[in-house]
C-alpha cells in the first residue's frame, strides 16, 4: 500500500497534495492500493474532498495539537498512522512543512527518506526515484536502503494535479492518535505576511528576470532597459533579492512568487530548482547565460550561450528598430 | 552561549559536472570546492549571536581531509575552534550518515544552539540538520530568517512559502536550519586568516556501523523537458534572430 500524506491549512488542501497523489498513482501502476491520510485539528471538509475524488480510501486524523503545525506533533501523529497502516511507501509533497518534519520522522523510525523527487522509474518494490543533485546540474537515480516503509517527498510541479485519475467516491475512516501535548517543544505563533505585496508578478504578461550573472547592483539597469523595451516587469532569483539589489517582492521561486507569463526572459540565472519551480509554467522561456550547461536551458524554449552584457543591449537595439 | 555551526564543503558554483566511469558519482579530482552557501549564512548568524550574547562558536564538519579548507575559512571569519569528523567515505555520504557522524562527535560538547544551512548545494537532501536535531534529542525549526534570544530560550522567524512567515518559540538547547539571506556575510580579514592558523581543530573518528539510507545507482545530465532552440552567432546576429522568433514563432512580443 502507498500512503499519501495530504497537506492542508484551515481545511484547504494544498495543490501539491494532488500532485503527490498523481505520483502515487504512477508508483502504483494499479498494483499497490493508494490511501491518503489528512491530519489536523478539524479536517472533515478536506477528507470529504479527497474521498469524493475517488483516488483511494481516506484516513482522517484529528487532534487538538495538530491545529497549528509543529514538527513534534506531526512526527508523533504521522508515525502512529504509519505503524498502524504499515504502507510500503509514504509519499509527501516536498513543501516547507514536509521539509520541517519528514526527516525527523524518518530519523526516529530509522527509515529511508528520499526528498525532492521529480520522477519514478519502475513500480512497487522495484521503483527507483529521480532527484536533482548539484543544484540541478545532475539528476540522480536513487534507491532506498533498509526495510519499508520508504518515505519519499515529491517536488512541487513534478507531477500534474490534473493528471490524477479519479474514480468512485471512497470512504473516510477516522483514526485516533495519542499525543501528549507536553512532548511538543515548539510554540508557534500565527503565520503573517511581511508586507502586502505591492507587485503581483503573477499577472504580468512578460517578465525579465535577473540572476547572479548580472554581477552587480549597477548592472540591474541593463535588465531594466530590456524590460522596458519588451513591456515586461522586472524580477529576480533569490540571491539578487538577498543582496538587496531588488526588493524581496520581486523574487521568483519557492520562497517568492510563482509566475506563468507569456514570456519569461532569464538573464544570468543558472536555474537552481528553487527558482525553476516558480517559473517553469511560463509559456515561452528565453535563457541567456554564459554557461552552456546551466540547468535553466533544460526548461528554455530559446537559449543563447554568451555574455549577457553584450547580448542584452543588442536585443534592446533590435527591439527599438521597429518601435 | 555555546554555539555549533555545521558546515559542508561543496563544489563551486562554476564547477562543470563530470562523472566517474561507473556514472554513479562525480569525478572528484576535477572539482574545486567552497563553503556551502547557506552554511556560510549560518556561520555569520552564529558570529553575530556571540557578539551580542557572548560565548563561543565551534565549527563542525564531516568529510575527508579536504574539508579543512572550509574549516580554516570559518576559523578565519571568526569561529573559535573546530571539530572535524574525518573519513574519506563522508565525501559522498547521504544526510543520514553525515548526521550520525556529526551527532557522535557533538553529543558530549552539549551545545546550547546548533546552526546549519537549510540544505547543501551538492546533494541537496535538506535533511541533515533535522536528523541531527533528532539524534541530539533537541527541538528544531527550519528555514529560519531571524533569531531572538528570550528568557525561555529562543524565538525564531521561520519562512513559509509564498512570502509568509511565522514566529516560533522553543527552549534551548535547539537546532535551527538557516535560510540564505538572513544576514550580510562578512569575509575573512588578513588578521583573521593569521589568527586561524593557531586555532584548534579537534579530529574525531567516524562512528562504526552507520548504514546509508539510500544509494545513488546512476547519475546523469538531466533530461530536457523542452526542445530548446539554441541561437548561435555574434551578439547582434543572435539578438536579431531571437527577436524575430519571439515575434513570429512564439508571438509573445
Amino acid at each position: 500500500m502507498i500512503l499519501v500524506v495530504a497537506e492542508q491549512r484551515d481545511g484547504r488542501l494544498n495543490r501539491a497534495t494532488w500532485e503527490t497523489i498523481a505520483a502515487a498513482q504512477a508508483l502504483s501502476a494499479d498494483g499497490l492500493p493508494v490511501k491518503i491520510v489528512v491530519l489536523g485539528a478539524s479536517v472533515g471538509a478536506a477528507a470529504e474532498e479527497l474521498a469524493a475524488a475517488g483516488v483511494g480510501d481516506v484516513v482522517s486524523v484529528e487532534h487538538a495539537t495538530l491545529g497549528a503545525y509543529t514538527p513534534d506533533a506531526f512526527t508523533l501523529a504521522t508515525r502512529q498512522v504509519i505503524e498502524s497502516l504499515t504502507p510500503t511507501f509514504v509519499l509527501l509533497p516536498h513543501t516547507y512543512q514536509t521539509r520541517d518534519f519528514a526527516p525527523m520522522l524518518a530519523a526516529r523510525m530509522r527509515k529511508s527518506l528520499i526528498t525532492d523527487v521529480t520522477g519514478i522509474s519502475g513500480t512497487g518494490a522495484a521503483a527507483a526515484f529521480t532527484r536533482p543533485m548539484f543544484q540541478g546540474k545532475l539528476a540522480a537515480e536513487v534507491r532506498p536502503h533498509g526495510e519499508p516503509p520508504f518515505l519519499v517527498s515529491i517536488q512541487i510541479g513534478a507531477y500534474r494535479s490534473d493528471a490524477v485519475r479519479k474514480g468512485n467516491a471512497a470512504s473516510v475512516t477516522p483514526m485516533s492518535v495519542d499525543i501528549d501535548a507536553s512532548a511538543i517543544r515548539q510554540a508557534p505563533e500565527a503565520p503573517f505576511q511581511e508586507a502586502r505585496q505591492a507587485v503581483d508578478l503573477s499577472q504580468a504578461e512578460r517578465i525579465v528576470s535577473v540572476g547572479r550573472g548580472i554581477k552587480s547592483q549597477d548592472n540591474i539597469a541593463i535588465a531594466e532597459t530590456l524590460a522596458k523595451a519588451m513591456g515586461a516587469e522586472i524580477a529576480a532569483s533569490r540571491p539578487i533579492c538577498d543582496n538587496g539589489w531588488l526588493p524581496m517582492e520581486r523574487q521568483i521561486g519557492s520562497s517568492g512568487q510563482t509566475v506563468a507569463p507569456k514570456l519569461y526572459v532569464a538573464l544570468g540565472i543558472s536555474g537552481a530548482i528553487q527558482h525553476l519551480v516558480g517559473m517553469k509554467g511560463s509559456r515561452t522561456i528565453v535563457a541567456i547565460n554564459k554557461d552552456a550547461d546551466a540547468p535553466i536551458f533544460e526548461v528554455a524554449d530559446y537559449g543563447i550561450v554568451g555574455d549577457l552584457f553584450e547580448i542584452v543591449p543588442a536585443i534592446v537595439k533590435e527591439l527599438e528598430k521597429r518601435g | 552561549m555555546k554555539i555549533a555551526v555545521c558546515i559542508k564543503q561543496v563544489p563551486t558554483r562554476e564547477w562543470q559536472p563530470r562523472l566517474n566511469d561507473a556514472r554513479t558519482w562525480i569525478r572528484e579530482q576535477d572539482v574545486s570546492y567552497e563553503m556551502n552557501e547557506p552554511d556560510a549564512y549560518a556561520l555569520e548568524e552564529a558570529l553575530r549571536l556571540r557578539e551580542k550574547h557572548g560565548g563561543e562558536v565551534v565549527v563542525c564538519s564531516a568529510g575527508p581531509a579536504r574539508v579543512q579548507q572550509v574549516i580554516r575559512e570559518a576559523l578565519a571569519r571568526g569561529a573559535d575552534r573546530a571539530l572535524h569528523v574525518e573519513a574519506d567515505a563522508l565525501g559522498s555520504a547521504d544526510a543520514f550518515v553525515t548526521a550520525e557522524a556529526l551527532a557522535a562527535a557533538m553529543t558530549d560538547e552539549r551545545f546550547d544552539l546548533v546552526l546549519t544551512g537549510l540544505q547543501s548545494d551538492d546533494q541537496g537532501h535538506a535533511q541533515m540538520g533535522v536528523i541531527l536535531a533528532e539524534r541530539l534529542a533537541v527541538p528544531h525549526s527550519t528555514i529560519i530568517m531571524e533569531i531572538q534570544v528570550v528568557d525561555s530560550g529562543i524565538r525564531v522567524k521561520r519562512e513559509l512559502e509564498g512570502g509568509w512567515f511565522q514566529w516560533i518559540a522553543m527552549p534551548l538547547p535547539a537546532l535551527l536550519t538557516i535560510q540564505s539571506g538572513i544576514n550580510q556575510l562578512r569575509y575573512a580579514t588578513l588578521k583573521g586568516i593569521m589568527a586561524a592558523k593557531k586555532k584548534e581543530i579537534r579530529k574525531a573518528p567516524m562512528p562504526g556501523g552507520v548504514q546509508p539510507a539510500q544509494q545513488v545507482v546512476a547519475l546523469a545530465m538531466p533530461a530536457r523537458s523542452k526542445q530548446t532552440q539554441m541561437i548561435a552567432g555574434a551578439p547582434a546576429e543572435a539578438a536579431r534572430d531571437l527577436v524575430r522568433r519571439l515575434r513570429e514563432e512564439a508571438r509573445v512580443l
